[in-house]
């Protein structure tokens, strides 16, 4: 039997086929992820709640399926994190907020189910902000993830808690949730990969809404195969949700390994969004964003200068369009049917309501909530949500536009690298700006993939890539991705999170000392009057 | 709507009245502090008016379906132990709530 | 009428003074709660539907239909065809794309604290519906729109003493009508009605109740609120082109309560008006008790709905196809319906207006559908029924099914039971002892018709009776009327009265 240590850093690809050769079981596996939990929980915090002994439970049970050849799926066995935000029958679903604290639904979300059907082990559920309003965890109400790379800084957000567990090896696979970036974004500034499948790909029912026609549920990983793995599995259309898609997909599984195989890229036409091309961004992220692509030129793509005019207009209409949704989809909690109550005794349900809120909700819900409110309030719609909503279309026939001169679109995934603690927590503006990358693929439903192309010099921290694809062809994301994860991972000498420092026990810290230049990333970005798209 | 939009400016008698309609009781400093954020923030993301000219049709989903629908045909339903397994409080099958102010709907 | 007497402080001006000075203007929101087998947008099972009986409270619903975290809706087929079929017998276009909306606020009955409904795009818009009045005179009513929505869950207010929500301690949720599909019918302003206001209002609401029945889309039992009415009223002095200030009078669930409710809001603005005062424009609750209505609401700019397109859901695009399908299945009009029933019954006109001013045309219908002559029927419905429901002060509808009253007709047709009988029978259905047949056997209300007993009771009249037994036996036969009388007492009308003469001059004469 392989070690602990070792069978957490295994992909779920690599973990999949140990289980299929009875290497290793399922419980070995499972609590190999527990044991890893045991020892660096403590400082990453990606988990709001640990369901060890449920998950031994269903390790062994799934131990006994494949015994007996009934092993439900490949991946059957392999242990999973969940983001908060997904519905789950038997662990408290809270979406990191007090005003859910403690609540179990009586479902499960459809990707959650489906990941049960196939096998997979729920190890827990992860931290995130707040209803998915953040980018950095800090706006979760139990408290901030921290970065693996570097446990003074943001893991990114919302899905923080999904991307640290994964690159903290506390996971082998997690879902997590994407509304403006929440996936992607986390995956840029912790050196993991999430993807973002096209809107309608996978079912958000039971995935705890933010903003109805942004969200989407989709992979976290350590490699583009296993995110493919993962998608394959939670992927499809689902009758209880309205807007999913009801088509034939594609296994991207074999997508991607088709795309690792080939190590070629000819033929493919990657448009570089000029209004995405990261100037004003962080030094580093430019450099390496730089990098990204002559490799990809180098293995056969052509890199062509696209123009998506409106994306500049994107941040102002998704802060329009998010909190809108948003004020409408929060309006349930509402001390009634289930969460926190506030009762001070002698008031009426109005007040109880208005307090139950007010004590339950954090900050930045509040800001949003607000904010959204006013948006679709009478006299100001048109201006605001009903002008927001005409931008998306104007982002969508940039899309249309940029994807007849190109076959997949990139950018960096985020602005900078992970920036520190308690930065940006007192600049709700700065704080959109982490966004403006991902934000346009939500607006109009796209496709689109994080993955690390290397640290930053200055900051010695990830450096993602996003790339994006053309409304339902996710596949083209796994391809592409895949083939330059080979080609940097082969530059590399293996995944970039083996450069990870090491968490945990004294014993371990003492592999490899991990020393931060400690250079803030590009001085006041965000701030400037004219640094940004706000 | 291609001119310059006006400042708007969030007073804290609009916060009061948005806190309302969103039901969230507010101290005076979060209202204070909030019509100053919020200010910033419309002041921002008014900006969509500059390119939202007549001609441009509005998108409310990503993906243009239609006439998305189900069968009726009866399916699972939630126990009653289930609906109210949430609830802060209740009684006789049913959620309770403290008085309600003024009519009926 | 008792308009306003007891227990309201409101004055009334006189009602022919009313109309001399002020035109009402007229305007009715009907809900119709559809009777799919699920609701709205969940598969939960409809408690409007047909076959639904009492059900504890919280049974029927599905995560959405109170708005749990994570849950989503999904539009019911059968609530579009429904609505698309409505919409064509009001004589409205049907939207080429519609799409639902949020509606926005806070009620603790609404589970996701907004409704999903149609705003700016509703399924079918301007259409009309040909409305007849007591005297047979006939209205157009202007349809502006009908779209579609969900109902709400259901409130009980405990504590306090009137079980109404002022005063009480807290109140109840039961979310089982959460979700049930609704079609909302909105119509233009109604103008020149005149004195005959109040009468149109119930003729309206009337014959929209004979349409979602005729299509079979709605039980339409209006004290189940299956179909519910909002009236707005409003007066505007004779002569003057303007609208006056409206008042919208809700939690009017008879067509009873319809008439005199626009008819007290005619009375109580005009008093208003006339001493020179001003209508507030809000929301009035109709209290059935009373006879009067009392101020709710007022309308301010905390009804800010925030409408937004229902990111959950898709538009609706109904095919042509569907329309044309949809629009060919389409029953008669009300109209059309009424001619033919009078032709095929034979009725005159005045007793075929009896029958629709008493409101039980679909009752009949339906009575003689199950096998009742229509001369039976109408003296069931107009003669007992109707007596009853007077004096309870309820449509005669609400009382019998019409199966019911088909089969205590049969019963009597085969001389099971006499017309006495048969309105004690009549009496156990309505007091919900069951179908006829049920109380027949319970009571022990048949016939007799075992000629032993009958023989027995009458040799034992003749013989009580000696001197009448002489004359019969003289050739006196309408003498055997006194023992026909004391062998009926006898037994206790259970015995046909025919048989017993014929008995009774059999025995006489042996």
């Amino acid at each position: 039997m392989a070690a602990q240590s070792e069978i957490v850093r295994w992909s779920a690809a690599r973990l999949a086929e140990s289980l299929a050769a009875g290497e290793v079981s399922s419980v070995e596996a499972t609590q190999a992820h527990l044991d890893r939990i045991g020892d660096v929980e403590a400082d990453v915090h990606a988990y709001l709640h640990i369901a060890g002994e449920r998950a031994l439970a269903r390790a062994a049970e799934v131990d006994r399926l494949r015994a007996a050849g009934e092993a439900p799926s490949a991946l059957a066995g392999v242990p999973v994190a969940i983001k908060d935000v997904l519905c789950t029958s038997d662990m408290p679903s809270t979406a990191g907020s007090r005003i859910l604290e403690g609540w179990v639904p009586p479902y499960d979300a459809t990707p959650v189910a489906r990941l049960r059907a196939a096998g997979l082990v729920p190890l827990g559920k992860t931290n995130m902000d707040e209803f998915a309003m953040g980018s950095s965890t800090e706006h979760s109400a139990f408290g901030p993830s921290r970065n693996p790379w570097d446990l003074a800084r943001i893991p990114g957000g919302s899905g923080g808690g999904s991307a640290a567990a994964v690159a903290a090896f506390e996971a082998t696979v997690a879902l997590g949730s994407d509304t403006g970036g929440s996936i992607r974004q986390p995956a840029a500034v912790t050196g993991t990969v999430g993807v973002k499948p096209t809107y309608g790909g996978v079912s958000r029912f039971g995935a705890i809404a933010l903003a109805s026609s942004l969200d989407q549920v989709g992979p976290v990983s350590r490699s583009v195969l296993d995110a493919a793995l993962v998608h394959d599995v939670i992927g499809g259309h689902d009758p209880n949700d309205a807007t999913s898609l009801d088509e034939t997909w594609p296994s991207f599984a074999d997508a991607a390994r088709e795309g690792a195989a080939s190590g070629s890229l000819a033929g493919l036409k990657v448009g570089v969004v000029h209004q995405l091309d990261g100037s004003g961004f962080q030094a580093g992220v430019r450099q390496r964003f730089g990098e990204a692509l002559k490799r990809m030129a180098e293995a056969g793509a052509e890199i062509v200068e696209v123009q998506a005019p409106h994306f500049e207009y994107a941040l102002a209409a998704y802060y329009l369009i998010l909190p809108a949704e948003a004020s409408s989809n929060l309006a349930k909690y509402d001390a009634v049917r289930f969460g926190l109550r506030v009762d001070p005794g002698g008031s009426t349900v109005e007040q109880v309501t208005a307090l139950s809120r007010e004590a339950g909700f954090g900050a930045e819900v509040k800001r949003r909530v607000i904010l959204g409110t006013y948006a679709l309030s009478a006299g100001y719609y048109d201006a605001y949500y009903g002008s927001a909503q005409q931008v998306r279309t104007l982002v969508q026939r940039d899309f249309d536009q940029c994807f007849a001169q190109a076959d997949v679109l990139v950018s960096p995934a985020a602005p900078t690298t992970a920036f520190r603690l308690g930065e940006k927590i007192d600049d709700p503006l700065a704080m959109y700006l982490n966004d403006i990358t991902t934000i346009p693929a939500n607006l109009a439903g796209v496709p689109g993939l994080g993955m690390p192309i290397g640290l930053a010099p200055e900051d010695g921290l990830p450096v993602g890539l996003q790339v994006m694809a053309p409304l339902r062809e996710d596949a083209r994301l796994y391809r592409v991705g895949a083939t330059l994860e080979a080609i940097l991972e082969r530059e590399w000498g293996g995944p970039l999170l083996a450069q990870a420092p090491a968490l945990g026990g004294a014993a371990d810290r003492g592999e490899r000392i991990r020393t931060t230049p400690g250079t803030a990333p590009a001085p006041g970005y965000g701030t400037e009057p004219d640094g940004g798209t706000l | 709507m291609t001119d310059a939009p006006e400042p708007v400016v969030i007073t804290a008698a609009d916060v009061q009245h948005l806190a309302g309609l969103a039901r969230i009781a507010l101290s005076p400093e979060e209202i204070d502090h909030l019509a100053g954020e919020l200010t910033s923030i419309v002041d921002s993301v008014a900006r969509v008016r500059e390119v939202a000219t007549p001609d441009v049709p509005a998108t409310s989903h990503p993906v243009a379906l239609v006439n998305v629908l189900r069968p009726d045909v009866p399916g699972a339903v939630l126990t009653q132990e289930q609906v109210l397994s949430g609830a802060p409080d209740a009684s006789e099958g049913r959620f309770r709530v403290p008085a309600i102010l003024g009519e009926e709907q | 009428m008792a308009d306003g007497t007891a227990l309201s402080s409101d004055a009334l001006l006189d009602y022919d003074e009313a109309l001399a000075k002020y035109e009402p203007v007229l305007g009715f929101e009907v809900h119709v709660e559809l009777s799919t087998r699920t609701k709205m947008f969940s598969a939960a099972p409809n408690p409007a539907a047909a076959d639904s009986g009492t059900v504890e409270p919280n049974t029927m619903v599905a995560p959405v239909d109170m708005g749990l975290p994570g849950s989503l809706p999904v539009v019911n087929a059968q609530a579009v065809r429904y609505s698309i079929s409505l919409g064509l017998a009001l004589g409205c276009s049907i939207a080429e794309t519609c799409r639902f909306a949020r509606k926005n606020y806070f009620y603790p009955d609404l589970g996701k604290n907004y409704q999903i409904s149609q705003y700016d795009e509703p399924i079918a818009f301007d259409g009309s519906v040909e409305v007849e009045l007591e005297d047979g005179t006939t209205w157009t009513v202007p349809i502006e729109r009908a779209h579609m929505e969900e109902d709400a869950g259901k409130l009980t207010h405990v504590g306090g003493t009137t079980g109404r929500i002022q005063g009480a301690d807290s109140s109840l949720v039961d979310y089982n009508r959460a979700g049930v599909p609704l079609v909302e019918i909105v119509t233009k302003p109604i103008v020149g009605a005149g004195a005959a206001a109040p009468q149109l209002a119930k003729a309206y609401v009337a014959t929209i109740r004979d349409i979602v029945r005729s299509l079979g889309i709605s039980e339409a039992r209006m004290e189940r609120g299956n179909l519910r009415c909002d009236a707005n009223v409003s007066l505007r002095p004779r002569g003057q082109e303007r609208f006056g200030t409206r008042t919208e009078t809700k939690n009017v669930n008879s067509l009873r309560s319809v008439e005199r409710a626009v008819r007290y809001e005619i009375q109580r603005q005009a008093a208003i008006l006339d001493a020179g005062g001003t209508i507030i424009q809000e929301t009035r609750h109709w209290h059935e008790d009373t006879g009067t209505t009392s101020a709710g609401r007022p309308k301010s700019d905390a009804d800010d709905y925030r409408y937004f397109p229902e990111p959950d859901l898709l538009p609706i695009q109904p095919s042509a196809e569907l329309i044309a399908e949809l629009r060919a299945a389409l029953p008669e009009t009300p109209t059309q319906f009424r001619r033919r029933l009078q032709a095929d019954y034979g009725f005159s006109e005045s007793e075929f207006r009896d029958i629709i001013n008493a409101n039980v045309l679909v009752e009949l219908e339906e009575t003689v559908a199950a096998g009742a002559a229509p001369a039976q029927a109408r003296k069931w419905w107009l003669g007992e029924i109707l007596r009853i429901a007077n004096a309870r002060g309820v449509e005669a509808g609400t009382l019998v099914s019409p199966l019911h009253v088909s089969e205590l007709i049969a019963l009597v047709e085969n001389g099971d039971l006499t017309d006495r009988l048969a309105r004690q029978v009549l009496e156990g259905v309505i007091a919900g002892e069951g179908s006829p047949e049920d109380v027949v056997r319970a009571r022990g209300l048949a016939v007799v018709s075992d000629d032993t007993a009958l023989t027995a009771a009458i040799d034992e009249a003749l013989a009580a009776q000696p001197d009448v037994l002489q004359r019969i036996r003289d050739g006196k036969v309408q003498a055997a009327g006194a023992v026909i009388g004391a062998v009926m007492k006898a037994m206790r009308g259970q015995a046909d009265a025919a048989r017993v003469r014929e008995l009774v001059l059999e025995r006489a004469a042996r």
